[in-house]
């Protein structure tokens, strides 16, 4: 008996490992089969994704909190550590905010009597919604974030993020309950803006690092640091005018933007529905994870 | 001998099940918002932490197929080309499965410098994969500072498997 069963130890061992073996080499097959594909049929994985995002939101929204919290936690105490400081400076930005605020309401209601006054066509109402970041991949590899809204709550491919501070990104793909969004400093995100004081045109283009570039611009176009960037609008996309930063760097070949938003802080986003009806059919539009404009 | 009963049967596979549910919520782990200054940019990689470490003491409890579905999640949830990190994982825990015994019973700092070795190879490889698919040079640094983040961070999740190891394995 127990030399038939050593005998059968010694034939199951090398075929246990001959398994093992096979299942490697088929699921390395399979990894390498799936990123080709993926590659060559986006839409395939896009709808994979929304699929699993939806199913993930649950879990990660209710992770999300204690996240949140325990990073709010950290800049609570470093807050508190210099907080009259801090309330003498917003004291001051307030006093400089009102000021603002009486002259944007003037140029406002000047503008809207000019805008009459010139028939102008009045661009699309857009309409928004506001939604909570649930997952922050911060991989090496893309910038994305997920938010809790997805075709339910009207989001769509393709729309514009904001947060308060300036532009974020687009949608690139959505579930029923969840979206990907893929920020503007993504390797993927090319993005068409102007340089408000000179109003030449360029192309932001994310580069995976937290300034992106300024492609496309005009061989003898002015850009100096500092110069505050905004979306054209061309394209019909992205809303015009939406700020998006401020040129942190002018070299011989290139020209580095520091956007306005804080990605540290990346808590609440905004989605706004501006896409002209009928300008650019859904499969037309930028954006696909993994797909190079 | 006393023949197990099945809520000992159960209870054995169940905590046999540990280095599996562990992975996964390192996969979970790597999708969250962190938002932490500085340190948002990159998020240190929990699951090759955890994979590395299944991998050389019990990868009996972390087959192929529970590494490529971990990893599948871990790039559907993070926006990763999809199979990009299962073919790195596999590799590892190939790699990891011929040299393993090397590092039983060895001191502590031993594995670390295993893992030292390890991560560079995930990130090297990982950048090497990116940039083929997406036909550019993706840009190296993030890569970096991930790996010599999650090289750093290693020991607190070291003391914390063990642990986990030592409690939740005990007598499979």
């Amino acid at each position: 008996m127990r030399a038939y069963r050593g005998r059968a130890l010694l034939l199951a061992l090398p075929l246990k490992s001959l398994i093992q073996r096979f299942a490697f080499a088929l699921l390395v097959g399979a990894a390498i089969t799936i990123m080709i594909l993926s590659r060559a049929e986006p839409r395939l994985v896009d709808n994979l994704r929304g699929t699993v995002s939806d199913a993930a939101t649950p879990i990660l929204e209710f992770f999300s909190h204690p996240a949140a919290s325990f990073a709010s936690l950290v800049e609570e105490v470093d807050a508190s550590l210099d907080v009259h400081k801090e309330n003498a400076r917003l004291e001051e930005q307030n006093a400089q905010l009102r000021k603002w605020q009486s002259i944007a309401a003037q140029i406002s209601r000047e503008n809207e009597e000019l805008r009459r006054m010139l028939h102008v066509v009045p661009d699309p109402e857009s309409s928004f919604i506001t939604a909570r970041v649930i997952s922050d991949s911060g991989g090496p590899f893309v910038r994305t974030v997920l938010i809790n809204a997805g075709a339910q709550d009207n989001v769509r491919k393709g729309q514009a993020v904001i947060t308060s501070e300036g532009l974020t990104g687009r949608v690139v793909s959505t579930g029923r309950h969840s979206a990907r969004i893929l920020l503007l400093t993504d390797l993927n995100s090319r993005i068409p803006v102007v340089v408000e004081s000179s109003r030449e045109r360029a192309v932001l283009a994310g580069n995976n690092t937290p300034n992106p570039r300024l492609e496309f611009l005009a061989v003898d176009a002015r850009v100096v640091v500092g110069s505050r960037i905004v979306t054209s609008g061309q394209g019909g996309i992205f809303p015009p005018g939406l700020p998006v930063g401020i040129v942190s760097s002018v070299g011989e070949e290139r020209a580095l933007v520091q956007p306005y938003v804080n990605w540290d802080r990346l808590e609440y986003i905004t989605v706004l529905d501006y896409i002209l009806p009928g300008f650019l059919p859904e499969t037309k539009r930028a954006g696909r994870i993994g797909e190079l404009k | 001998m006393r023949v197990a009963t099945w809520v000992e049967r159960t209870d054995l596979q169940l905590r046999g099940l540990t280095p599996f549910a562990f992975t996964l919520l390192m996969v979970l782990a790597s999708a969250l918002p962190w938002h932490l200054p500085s340190f948002a940019p990159v998020t240190p990689a929990f699951t090759a932490m955890a994979i590395y470490y299944w991998s050389i003491y019990r990868p009996d409890k972390l087959p192929y197929a529970a590494t490529f579905c971990l990893a599948m999640l871990l790039d559907l949830l993070t926006g990763t080309p999809l199979g990009l990190s299962a073919l790195v994982y596999l590799l590892v825990q190939v790699i990891l499965n011929s040299q393993r015994t090397f590092f039983h019973g060895k001191p502590f700092l031993v594995v670390w410098w295993g893992f030292s070795l390890v991560m560079p190879g995930i990130a090297l490889v990982s950048w090497i994969i990116a940039s083929l698919y997406f036909n550019t040079l993706v840009p190296p640094m993030p890569f970096v500072i991930q790996a010599v983040l999650t090289i750093l961070l290693y020991p607190l999740f070291a003391v914390l498997l063990s642990a986990l190891h030592r409690h939740m394995m005990r007598g499979i």
